[in-house]
């Protein structure tokens, strides 16, 4: 271990890994935004990154200007080894030079950052881990960028695509902007021939009533567990956790037999029912939690002034917990929109459907797949909304109880 | 010490503390008993809607489960009429034959005592009667017994008309016939089977689901529990803009289901995926992969998806308590010259493990019960058929409700198991 704890060693070894992350970060963000092929040489990337990071672990102690010049050279280096190319014109146009002097410029400022100050020999070992998680945590800001934004831009551009440019280069997710308003066409499509619009209404209308039901009956029961003395409390909080482990498609087979024998499939009122239910334990637990971080001496000073403890509950407590009972609201409205399963059991007739439904009915061979994302981006935009504006709430109602997935 | 404690709490606030205490002590016993009335009250609505729409369910999966029915047996069979009107009746005397086609809707179930009851039109006489039929002033009425399974008939009725007939002009068909008859209904007989059970146990299959059902498991959990980890660890400094990065790696876990998931399948599509062209261009591969399609990679590819999903939940916990840990501790490891790696390994993952192991259960039991994001992403296909997948497979693609309802049961006895050992460990652990 301690061999190799050399600055001579370990900064090319980082800084040829690096390399190597953006250059794939480059190509593919690249090819993304042009729909040409461009290809990294896994060889020259991380010669050119054994080059930059040696030269970084000796500079130490320059002065400014020299490193300057010794930048500029390096910058040279990098540019004339050019580790991309791009295969899908041969001709020269500047694209390719620009690629390479762009991922020069950025890997050696973010080598030379990540490298700062490293000794070119010996390195104790907690410098020598410092630079490693230094590289870990750039890296792991790249790789958690990519892995979570990819998707949502492919989701994005793919909805404002038409089917021939798809088929023809499915890297391609530049935007055509010439095309002005058609660029929306699947948007429009949506709401005209497939009925987003009342999809919208229907999860809208379903998913309040769900929270305001939910609420109802989550609030007396939260306190009750978090603040009354009874006999079977801790039974209950228990079996609370359990009832929240039931699979949904173990409750969902009974319910889909009951609601055809009693004519409830097919109808938003038996989606009504049967939503609250998923999520009142889970509110419940979340709130009960809440209910126990209001200061017990604030309540039982109001019980002493002559309150009842039901106005106890409506004028202290409930006001004292109002940004929670906000977070448990959010999270409940985000489980009853992104609801899927029962929803696509239990409703067939498109006029009753809700956003996730609908969004299920576009996966079908002859809706073209640029509808598809449309409807998946309908159905993410209010959610993320949501989620933006008030993500303090989320977050905090999230981490206060509710793992459930 | 006491000191301290003193001087934080006013003298108003100990008398207060002194009264309360006085006035609970004396007045335990009704105030404890009204409290114990008003949390049962409050806690009653709550208890009879998880009664009627969690614990009935449960137990009628159980009584499902031990009795072969299908789809189609969700309704009972029904005697089915149809009534036609053979020959012209255009003037008196005229004579036609009145068809009714029944038959039983069930194909194997019996109805008994079918009953067939209807109205003959002013002016019509019935020239032959069925010896199981009579006929009360214009009213018919048959008794024709038991049903088999799949039976039908056609009962025929000669009739003449006369001129009343003409007058009122009331067809036969006009006059709805009435059909019943008692039929068991076999979600509600006292005839139970372990058909379902042996069918589902008599496989191969079953091993294999079981399988596919444990790494989907283990894998999605510790792999998402991991990503968490490393997410929080890299956040888990104070720099500007820290916030998007926050709320950025919670998109996955915050989107809708169908959609992330539908993209998932257009990403890696063989044909038109992004993926597989960007890979096909660079180079790396020549032919395209089918990733969602191929037997061992759907199953690793489901998991990925899975992991994907869910390591913002992870990592939202363990970066919750990570900002909770004192930082004193570290500044203390600091001084006595420990690296960062000791300083993680000793002093971090220590006190993150209760969080971990938490989150490991939960994680584990909630993957477990995972369905939808299978069924969207392959529909079980390319083996990545889960124990819960295939209760929908069973119940519905094969329309043998009994033998979902047998999946379904398995798949509690595992969560029972699963939540013992939830509980036993929790409370070592102190609260989530």
């Amino acid at each position: 271990m301690r061999s190799i704890r050399k600055g001579y060693i370990l900064a090319p070894f980082l800084s040829a890994l690096w390399a190597i992350t953006i250059v794939w970060c480059l190509s593919i963000i690249s090819s993304f935004s042009t729909g040409e092929a461009f290809k990294p040489n896994f060889l020259l990337t991380s010669l050119s990154g054994l080059t930059v990071g040696l030269i970084c672990s000796r500079i130490k102690g320059y002065k400014k200007n020299h490193k300057l010049g010794i930048f500029l050279l390096l910058f040279v280096a990098v540019v004339v080894l050019s580790p991309i190319t791009r295969l899908t014109d041969k001709y020269f146009n500047n694209l390719e030079f620009f690629l390479n002097s762009f991922f020069a410029v950025i890997l050696i400022i973010s080598a030379s950052k990540i490298l700062r100050d490293i000794d070119f020999y010996e390195l104790t070992r907690h410098q020598f881990e410092d630079y490693i998680i230094k590289f870990l945590t750039n890296f792991g800001y790249i790789f958690f960028t990519a892995i979570v934004a990819i998707p949502f831009y492919v989701m994005v551009m793919t909805s404002l695509k038409n089917q021939s440019e798809l088929l023809l280069n499915p890297l391609n997710f530049s935007i055509d902007f010439s095309k002005g308003y058609d660029l929306f066409r699947s948007y429009t499509e949506l709401f005209s021939d497939f009925n987003f619009g009342s999809y919208i209404i229907t999860s809208f209308f379903v998913s309040i009533i769900t929270v305001i039901i939910t609420l109802l009956f989550a609030i007396p029961g939260a306190y009750a567990v978090a603040r009354l003395r009874f006999k079977g409390r801790g039974i209950f909080s228990s079996s609370i956790l359990l009832i929240y482990m039931v699979p949904l498609i173990v409750l969902a087979l009974p319910i889909y037999v009951g609601f055809s024998l009693f004519g409830l499939r097919n109808s938003v009122l038996g989606i009504l029912m049967i939503y609250p239910v998923t999520t009142i334990p889970v509110a419940l637990y979340m709130l009960q939690g809440y209910f126990r971080t209001v200061p017990t001496e604030i309540e039982e000073s109001g019980l002493m002034d002559g309150l009842s403890r039901i106005s106890v509950i409506l004028k202290i407590t409930l006001p004292l917990s109002l940004p929670s009972i906000i977070s448990v609201s959010l999270y409940v409205f985000m489980i009853a929109w992104n609801e899927f399963l029962l929803a696509f059991m239990l409703l067939d007739d498109p006029s009753k459907f809700t956003i996730t439904r609908g969004v299920a009915m576009l996966d079908s061979s002859e809706v073209p797949r640029q509808h598809l994302m449309a409807g998946s981006v309908v159905a993410t935009i209010p959610v993320m909304l949501m989620f933006l504006l008030l993500e303090k709430y989320l977050r905090q109602g999230l981490t206060a109880g509710s793992i459930k997935g | 010490m006491a000191a301290l404690i003193l001087s934080k709490t006013s003298p108003i606030e100990i008398l207060n503390k002194f009264m309360l205490g006085f006035f609970y002590t004396k007045s335990n016993g009704t105030l404890a008993k009204k409290e114990g009335q008003l949390a049962w009250v409050l806690l009653f609505p709550t208890l009879l809607i998880i009664f009627s729409i969690v614990i009935l369910p449960l137990i009628s999966i159980f009584w499902i489960s031990f009795k072969p029915i299908s789809l189609s047996d969700l309704r009972p069979p029904k005697p089915i009429i149809k009534e036609r009107l053979k020959g012209k009746l255009e003037i008196e005397g005229d004579k036609g034959e009145i068809h009714y086609r029944i038959r039983n809707s069930s194909r194997d179930q019996i109805i008994n005592n079918v009953k067939l009851v209807d109205t003959i039109p002013r002016g019509l006489k019935v020239l032959n009667l069925d010896d199981r039929c009579q006929i009360d002033q214009r009213k018919l009425s048959c008794n024709l017994g038991s049903f088999k399974g799949g039976y039908r008939e056609v009962l025929k009725l000669k009739v003449t008309s006369d001129e009343i007939f003409y007058i009122n002009k009331i067809l036969p068909k006009e006059t709805i016939p009435k059909m019943t008859g008692k039929s068991e209904n076999v979600l509600t007989n006292l005839n139970f089977s372990l058909v379902n059970f042996v069918k589902i146990f008599d496989r191969d299959e079953f091993f294999q689901v079981l399988f596919v059902t444990l790494f989907y498991t283990v894998f999605g959990t510790v792999g998402a529990l991991l990503m968490g980890l490393l997410a929080a660890l890299i956040l888990n400094t104070n720099f500007r803009g820290q916030g998007i990065f926050r709320g950025l790696f919670l998109f996955p876990y915050v989107a809708p289901v169908i959609a992330v998931a539908f993209t998932w399948v257009l990403l890696f599509d063989p044909f038109s995926g992004s993926i597989n062209a960007l890979l096909i261009q660079m180079q790396v591969i020549e032919t395209p992969i089918n990733f969602f399609g191929k037997r061992p990679l759907a199953l690793i590819m489901v998991t990925v998806f899975e992991i994907w999903r869910y390591f913002p939940l992870s990592f939202l916990f363990i970066l919750a308590r990570m900002q909770s840990i004192d930082n004193e501790m570290y500044e203390a490891a600091e001084m006595d010259g420990a690296s960062p790696f000791q300083k993680f390994w000793y002093l971090s993952i220590p006190m993150l493990l209760g969080i971990l192991s938490i989150l490991f259960l939960l994680r584990f039991i909630w993957t477990f019960n995972k369905f939808d994001d299978i069924f969207l992403l392959t529909g079980g296909n390319a083996g990545t058929r889960t124990l819960t997948v295939n209760v929908y497979e069973q119940a519905f693609a094969l329309s043998n409700i009994g033998a979902g309802a047998a999946v379904a049961v398995v798949i509690f006895m595992f969560l029972l198991i699963f939540s013992i050992l939830f509980f036993k460990f929790i409370s070592r652990e102190e609260g989530l």
